[in-house]
């Protein structure tokens, strides 16, 4: 195998070995816990852009099969694991992770201290990087990594460009993608759900022409105030139709509120993250993918109420609109990968139209 | 949510002594326990009967009842000390048991006693077969297709109708006792018969073989809030069909995709909620390798083996968050000790692989059965901690202590492909050597996999390890290989093999090109947070975690995997060496590998390195660590063994001299130290050469007790009474050279006495004197042991003292040493000297209150006793007596013969304590597990040269009203002697014969003694091993015989016609 760098902007250079796609990448360096789901987190477009790196030492054990996808394409720059695993072992497995990433021009490096690494994004923050075969200057590449520009464009990247449609014979909900992983297109349609899926940039004014009876706000990757356009939308729309936002598009339903979102150093990745639930009282354990975060003081002069926050580190993990139909988590209540713990959001959202719908008819 | 302020007082139960299925697993949760309920201000009771445990020393609870673990005496402790609350789910299956056993008699009503932890209905629909069928169809949860059954007939007929092979599982009995998989009818005959015998409700389950499923455990933890979530996910290696504590295990899990790891998840949370279990649970389930369908074998209610292999596994404190959730506090409202900012409500993710590997008593017990099935056989279990499965697998192997650093046996290296293919099929306790083997013979991972249904993930692993051989073998000396195969795991021994040359040589090769490891933090949570705690890992990577202090240090090593002869005393010791340390200012450094004990306790020490204890290992952690030196005195012969090596290496070993140690093993020095000081010892030879056993035991007179030097409890040790007896022995062993002398002794009979002393060199202190109930010849770990004891003059024990003065102040010792005597017409001769801590530490530390490893420690460090303020002596002895009685894991060890003898066989230990010898052993025996008869009927089955003394015993039974029963040679005698008895015929014969009034329960008791030398599968051998698989006592030494007798005596009234007058005038 080819030896490969990781080159972070604070100038350490890791060396190892390179798999995957016989490219380079430049990205931000990012890490996960999850023991299991690595099919999931590459295929994940909240990676977008991102150089992902897992804590888990062993990847590609299970291999890759065609199931557990949560995009058509991978939009991570780059995979940095301890071990790939070769030989995968597992009934569903298609392909190993080398030819998928491969195939899909994700360039990726192992053997690597990835513990030192995590431990260097853990005190500094995340990082940009690039992943390089050895041959060039290490001098020189740390000083391209220290140009690299800030990405803005990750939601245009990964929202479909069209909008189209699940049929189902249930409710009707619209879908805004900002970077949907499968996953919650799966609980919908579960549920029996019409999903009509749009584009980020989908007006407020064609998606009520939809008549939906709820719009949900999918994950997305980046920054939320990249995509000031649908924040207008979120603004415009609610109070008209129930809402529920997960990820970024818990941040979109923050900051249409007038509350305020933050980068954090190093973000939530992984799949044991605990969350408490202030209005059910119960801590819950779930999957996380985020950077940026709902600020907390800037809940207090908004009708938004906290829901749900973090237990370790008190992040706001789940808001609730205090007179109109809408509510949203950081989290990912359709798991994929992690823990299914929270899957009832789903019928919590359901239940909210029926509800909404039987207040209506009251005062209608 | 709060604590309950409702109740004050709590009784914790232990677990008892340690048996196969339960070891030092429960003293870790125990004291875990006990420690978190002090820390919340509840005041703790604990009751355990095993003294050799931390959990019992006075520190850890309020009150402390070394009794035995009966409903009887727990009843007592109830009304004695009207507990508030009863903890039963952190000693194991005992505890649990008892509780059930509590509650039905009705006394935690009359006394208004709450349990804590586990429900009562959930214990039962746990453990009881058919409840537990019925829960998961409620569940909706799929268990295998059985059948509960209560007769051998039932089975039969199930079996027919569901196909062959079946699985046994017997009903509420510890770690799979009695179970097994049946291939046939006659074996399904046999084993359903056996675990019929041995469920204490008389119940079965037959079930579908879903052998070569993947075997997949969750440990998962909920509060009475409803919160609930997985500590940790672990992944049998060995499919189903082989016990889990036999199989070497691998967490998290490897081959499960997220899908199939949150399948089993959901599934685990839904039944440790429909049980409404507040506290630990683990569930193990069995999933096809080929679909996402699975199903639930078993579910244990409580803190199990499997979570304490967890707790280290994660860092994550299973027991003691337990503890709290069972006194009412919340997951999200404990703080997860690590890293002390986040809480207990998360679910820890590891950045690391953790390999358990069980450790077998089979060197021990080399005519066992050594098959594994369904039934436990494994006495411990070693953990390793890699960066890779590979690295991690290989550090577990090595950490066996099994007489070889590296996945390679010699003896395989002569089987043909066919035998090795064989072996793997029918699997083995040296399984992972075969596999090894096969793979060097060239056999295929498809191949392997269809005779064992290993998943190909760990096979192809495996295959790499020896691919990685093969490259190393044509790159000698190469650098760049050798820095791949550290990498990789491979042990400098291994490679050293491999390279045909000495393991010093690739040390140094190493160190000349800087290939050293570094270490990683145990921290819960793979960096996410940052973490204090000092528990870490070595592995070939960048990074150095572990950061050094500017404090002295000192290292102590441990003992390793709990086996027979080395057992959680060591681990006992080890501790309390390491508490010592402490108080005395330095920082402690401690060395483990066994994840069960209390020594791997990450806040035990100052810092922990979870490693092989191999010279490899310590020498890297002792160049790391600079400390003052090394402890090994406290970790039994494992550390003892590495002590020269390290010597050699320029380690500092502190306490007593190597030479000295030397001086002790050895036979010739030993010989001479004790001419030297004028000490008798029994005749003995050191013989080189296979021909020469036989000259020396002519000279010595036969008997004489022939083994190897440099043994761990008599391993390999036998009587033999004449030549062919002793050309038997001779062929069995591999044979001898100057590094493995075998030893040619006198077989002396006499009391055996045994001496702990703590020595600075000048000063020596004794505790105690302890006595041996049965005679020389039965080792000393197996014998029933007294103090004070009650047969010796003071004549004698002035000599016995004497004797220790002169050896440790001789021998310059520093710490502690043991010594064995033998008591001989008032001469006592020295037997053996043991300059280290013993196996007796912990119960004279008990039972006299004198902390003598702490003690030890300070002498080792170089603190003076007489500074300490003592002086050359014993202390007073006290007016109560106790007793060390040993405990036995016959049942679960088939083809194990129980005869006692100089090899030790016993896996544990309990105590019996009371104002008179006979309530103490009435006690001791109880705790035991050995029902003491009061009427009934005794089988005598003796070698004619005990017929004599056997005379005694039966007139003694008589007189108590017991029915005798004799073998016709035996009958004969007694007969002869005026004692009326029955006789029975000999086995095989269609009468009534000595198997059939064992099997149809007419006798009570079984003595039975060893005609002469050991030979397998005698009527002797079967007669013992009906006894043990019907749960009947048998003892098989006139000295135990009489030990009971007077129990019985004490404890029942006889029948006595009044002497005749004219009797007395006549």
């Amino acid at each position: 195998m080819i030896e490969r760098q990781l080159i972070l902007e604070d100038g350490t250079v890791f060396t190892g070995k390179g798999f995957g796609a016989e490219t380079s990448a430049a990205g931000e360096v990012v890490f996960n816990t999850g023991m299991t789901g690595y099919q999931e987190v590459i295929t994940d477009p909240s990676y977008c852009g991102q150089i992902v790196a897992m804590t888990y030492p062993l990847i590609g054990n299970y291999g890759i099969n065609r199931d557990d996808f949560e995009t058509v394409t991978p939009f991570i720059h780059g995979l940095i694991v301890k071990e790939s695993s070769e030989f995968p072992s597992n009934f569903r497995s298609d392909e190993t992770l080398h030819d998928y990433l491969k195939a899909n021009g994700v360039p990726g490096i192992y053997g690597i201290d990835t513990r030192k690494l995590t431990k260097i994004i853990r005190k500094h923050g995340t990082m940009k990087a690039i992943i390089i075969d050895v041959g060039k200057p290490v001098d020189e590449l740390i000083e391209n990594v220290k140009k690299l520009p800030d990405q803005m464009d990750q939601v245009k990247q990964t929202s479909t460009v069209n909008p189209y449609v699940v049929p189902g014979r249930g409710m009707r909900i619209v879908l805004v993608d900002f970077g949907m992983k499968h996953g919650i297109l799966r609980e919908l349609t579960k549920r029996d759900c019409h999903v009509t899926v749009v584009p980020y940039n989908y007006s407020a004014e064609k998606l009520l022409r939809l008549k939906p009876d709820g719009i949900m706000l999918t994950n997305g990757p980046g920054d939320p105030k990249n995509v000031p356009e649908s924040i207008e939308m979120v603004k415009t729309v609610l109070g008209q139709i129930p809402l529920f936002g997960i990820c970024l598009g818990h941040q979109l339903l923050a900051l249409a509120c007038d509350a305020d979102t933050e980068k954090m150093t190093f973000g939530h990745r992984g799949v044991n993250h605990p969350v408490k639930d202030l209005e059910k009282n119960k801590t819950f354990m779930t999957s996380q993918n985020h950077s940026y975060a709902v600020t907390h003081k800037s809940l207090r002069r908004t009708d938004l109420a906290l829901t749900q926050f973090a237990l370790n580190d008190n992040t706001v993990e789940g808001i609730r609109h205090k007179t109109h139909p809408a509510f949203s988590v950081q989290y990912h209540p359709e798991s994929s990968p992690g823990p299914e713990d929270t899957p009832q959001l789903f019928d919590e959202f359901l239940q909210m139209i029926l509800e909404t719908r039987q207040k209506e008819n009251v005062y209608a | 949510m709060p604590k309950k302020m409702t109740i004050e007082r709590i009784l914790v139960i232990g677990s008892g002594p340690i048996v196969i299925g339960q070891a030092a697993e429960f003293d870790y949760s125990g004291s875990q326990a006990c420690q978190a309920l002090k820390e919340e201000g509840y005041t703790v009771i604990l009751a355990n009967s095993n003294p050799a445990t931390i959990m019992t020393d006075k520190t850890m609870a309020d009150k402390i009842y070394m009794e035995p673990l009966t409903a009887e005496f727990l009843m007592k402790i109830v009304r004695k000390e009207q507990p508030d609350a009863i903890l039963p789910t952190l000693g194991g299956q005992t505890a649990l048991n008892l509780a059930v056993e509590l509650e039905k008699s009705g006394i935690l009503r009359k006394y208004q006693v709450e349990l804590l932890g586990t429900p009562l209905n959930a214990i039962e629909k746990a453990e009881d077969r058919e409840k537990f069928r019925a829960l998961m169809h409620q569940l909706d949860e799929p268990v295998p297709d059985s059948q509960i059954v209560h007769s051998v007939e039932e089975a039969m007929d199930f079996a027919s109708e569901i196909g062959y092979p079946v699985i046994v599982r017997p009903a509420y009995t510890l770690g799979g006792t009695g179970g097994g998989m049946c291939h046939d009818e006659s074996e399904l005959k046999e084993i359903a018969r056996n675990g019929l015998a041995l469920s204490p409700v008389n119940q079965c389950l037959i079930e579908k073989n879903i052998a070569g499923f993947k075997e997949i455990e969750y440990e998962v933890m909920r509060d009475r809030h409803d919160q609930a979530i997985v500590v940790c996910n672990m992944e049998n290696i060995d499919p189903v069909g082989i016990h889990t504590g036999d199989s070497a295990v691998v967490a998290p899990s490897q081959t499960l995709s997220d899908r199939e790891y949150q399948l089993l998840r959901n599934a685990s949370l839904k039944i440790i909620r429909s049980l409404d279990i507040e506290g630990g649970c683990n569930v193990q389930l069995a999933l096809d390798p080929d679909s996402f369908s699975y199903y639930v074998i078993e579910v244990n209610p409580r803190v199990s083996r499997s979570s304490a292999l967890a707790s280290k596994a994660t860092g994550y404190p299973i027991a003691k968050v337990a503890a709290k959730i069972a006194v009412g506090l919340t997951l999200d409202e404990i703080v997860n000790p690590i890293t002390g900012t986040t809480y207990a409500c998360f679910e820890p993710a590891l950045d690391y692989v953790v390999t358990k590997i069980p450790r077998f008593p089979f060197d021990k017990f080399v005519n066992g059965n050594r098959y594994l099935g369904t039934q436990m056989k494994a006495t411990g279990e070693v953990m390793a901690i890699g960066r890779s499965f590979e690295e991690s697998l290989l550090k577990g192997i090595r950490s066996l202590d099994v007489g070889t650093e590296d996945v390679w046996l010699p003896g395989l290296a002569d089987a043909t492909v066919d035998e090795l293919k064989s072996r793997l099929q029918k699997c083995d306790d040296e399984r992972l050597f075969v596999l090894a083997e096969v793979f060097r013979r060239g056999m295929t991972v498809e191949d392997v996999f269809q005779l064992t249904k290993i998943d190909r993930f760990f096979l192809v692993k495996l295959q790499q390890i020896i691919d990685i051989e093969v490259w190393l073998s044509e790159n000698k000396f190469n650098p760049e290989v050798l820095k791949e195969a550290k990498g990789l795991g491979l042990s400098d021994v291994h490679i050293a093999r491999v390279w045909e040359t000495s393991a010093d040589d690739v040390y140094t090769l190493r160190l000349k090109h800087a290939i050293t490891p570094v270490y990683k933090m145990v921290d819960t949570c793979a960096a996410e947070f940052a973490s204090e705690t000092p528990y870490f890992y070595s592995t070939y990577e960048d990074e150095q975690e572990s950061v050094q202090s500017d404090r002295k240090k000192i290292l102590v090593l441990g003992s390793g995997p709990i086996r027979i002869g080395q057992g959680i005393e060591f681990d006992y010791a080890t501790v309390h060496s390491v508490l010592a340390i402490k108080e005395m200012g330095y920082e402690a450094i401690i060395m483990n590998n066994n994840p069960e004990t209390v020594s791997t306790d990450f806040s035990i020490s100052d810092k922990l390195y979870f490693e092989p204890l191999t010279l490899e290992d310590v020498m890297h952690v002792t160049n790391l660590e600079q400390p003052e030196g090394v402890i090994v005195q406290f970790g039994g012969q494992t550390a003892i063994n590495l002590a020269e090596g390290l010597e050699r290496r320029g380690v500092n070993i502190l306490g007593t001299d190597l030479e000295a140690i030397d001086k002790a093993e050895n036979r010739d020095q030993f010989e001479q130290l004790l001419n030297n000081l004028n000490l008798l010892r029994p005749k003995g030879k050191t013989v080189l050469k296979l021909e020469q056993a036989e000259e020396a035991a002519h000279q010595i007179g036969y008997p004489v007790l022939v083994r190897p030097s440099y043994v761990i409890g008599g391993s390999r040790m036998e009587i033999v009474y004449d030549d062919d007896e002793l050309h038997n022995y001779l062929a069995k062993s591999n044979g001898a050279d100057s590094a493995h002398p075998i030893l040619v002794d006198q077989y002396m009979t006499g009391i055996e006495v045994e001496i702990d002393a703590i020595s600075d060199g000048e000063t020596v202190i004794v505790p105690g004197i302890m006595e041996h109930i049965e005679r020389s010849g039965v080792h000393s770990g197996d014998s029933i042991a007294v103090y004070p004891p009650k047969r010796l003059s003071d004549l004698i024990k002035q000599k016995c003292m004497d004797a220790t003065y002169k050896i440790s102040r001789k021998l310059n010792v520093k710490g502690l040493i043991n010594i064995q005597f033998i008591i001989r017409h008032d001469d006592v001769y020295v037997l053996e000297v043991n300059p280290r801590a013993s196996r007796t530490i912990p119960f004279l530390s008990k039972i006299t209150g004198m902390t003598m490893a702490n003690l030890a420690t300070r002498c080792i460090l170089g603190e003076t006793l007489k500074d300490m303020g003592y002086e050359s002596g014993i202390l007073p002895e006290v007016d109560t007596v106790s007793v060390k009685v040993p405990v036995f894991s016959f049942e679960k060890l088939r083809s194990v013969d129980t005869i006692l003898g100089p090899e030790m066989k016993s896996t544990g230990e309990a105590i019996g304590h009371d104002k008179t010898l006979e309530k103490a052993l009435y006690k001791g025996l109880t705790a035991a597990g050995l029902s003491v008869p009061q009427k009934g009927a005794v089988l005598l089955t003796v070698a004619d040269k005990d017929k004599q003394e056997t005379v005694e015993v039966a007139e003694r039974f008589h007189q108590l009203g017991f029915q005798l029963y004799a073998t016709e040679g035996t009958a004969a005698f007694m007969d002869k002697a005026g004692i009326p008895v029955t006789a029975v015929a000999k086995i095989g014969s269609f009468e009534r014969n000595v198997l059939t009034i064992i099997e149809n329960g007419d006798v009570q008791f079984v003595v039975n003694t060893l005609t002469s030398g050991r030979k397998p599968r005698s009527d002797g051998f079967r007669i013992r091993r009906e006894a043990v698989e019907h749960g009947i006592a048998c003892v098989t030494n006139l000295d135990t015989a009489k030990a009971i007798l007077n129990v019985i005596d004490s404890t029942t009234f006889s029948a006595k016609p009044m002497i005749k007058r004219r009797a007395i005038l006549s």
